[in-house]
């Protein structure tokens, strides 16, 4: 039972990162929203830490917003990626660079 | 057990993440993002927030994921194009990975995080369980974060309002399918 806050920041801080680097590299705008998701989630880890160890209720509410947040932001971002799809056939981010032209 | 418990669900949860990283097509990604989800439900569960572990699992789970399967599906995408992405592009992000990586495990491990004034470690064993019961986030959310609430349910109208206007597709006066 030597399981602290620390072993919870470090689980936290490496789904971050993995999170992180999947929305640099993966090119497939579904995968990036799915990376997107992970960070969510490692914030969320973090704070029912935080919330655990503090002795506090704060985090756990905290989760409970956040997980809002999210269900919200996924109907209307997969809605966008459908809506990019019917105009431009891809969900590809190198195709989608007419900002630039 | 407790122990031997969180190193299993953190390596399920880890590695079904580096799945999602990794793989190369998306609904295999989806798969990984369901087991990476419960893993960390599981996490909430050894953090005694078991509330919030059926609430991960019942949204994030159940609905999330399974909306992201319905839009793969939909797009279809999965193997004729494949585009990857370029070497700088790749090493810039391992070096971001890596950065961001150091920093924030060097200040997850310092001492600055034991609480002033307690002298021993705080583990799971020495720590009272919070939120284990459901009515202290009914408590909470009607006292101390009653706005907040009342602004995530106007929130979640905003977005069903905004997705159907996204998605609905008009008809203008030519009768030609157009969207606005």
């Amino acid at each position: 039972m030597n399981i602290g806050i620390h072993e919870f920041l470090a689980t936290s801080a490496l789904l971050f990162t993995f999170g992180f680097v999947g929305v640099l590299v993966r090119r497939n705008v579904l995968v990036v929203y799915m990376c997107l998701e992970l960070m969510l989630n490692a914030v969320t880890l973090a704070l029912v830490g935080f919330s655990r160890f503090n002795g506090t209720m704060d985090g756990n509410v905290f989760v409970f917003f956040i997980i809002t947040v999210a269900a919200a932001e996924v109907a209307v971002g997969l809605a966008i990626v459908v809506e990019l799809f019917r105009r431009r056939g891809t969900v590809m981010l190198p195709a989608l660079n007419h900002l630039k032209h | 057990m407790v122990d031997v418990l969180f190193y299993i669900f953190a390596i399920v949860t880890l590695g079904s993440a580096a799945c999602v990283v990794l793989t190369r097509n998306a609904v295999n990604a989806a798969m990984a993002l369901i087991v990476s989800l419960v893993g960390v439900a599981s996490l909430f569960v050894l953090l005694s927030a078991y509330f919030l572990a059926v609430v991960q699992v019942l949204v994030y789970a159940g609905a999330v994921v399974v909306l992201f399967l319905f839009v793969i599906m939909l797009l279809d995408e999965g193997e004729k194009r494949r585009v990857s992405p370029g070497s700088l592009t790749t090493a810039a992000s391992l070096v971001a990975f890596v950065l961001l990586l150091v920093g924030v495990v060097s200040i997850v491990i310092s001492e600055d995080l034991v609480v002033a004034g307690v002298a021993e470690k705080r583990t799971l064993a020495t720590t009272a369980p919070v939120g284990d019961v459901p009515n202290q986030y009914g408590y909470h959310l009607f006292t101390s974060y009653m706005l907040p609430f009342q602004v995530a349910g106007f929130l979640l109208l905003v977005a069903m309002i905004g997705v159907i206007l996204i998605s609905k597709r008009y008809r203008n006066a030519s009768g030609s399918r157009e969207g606005v």
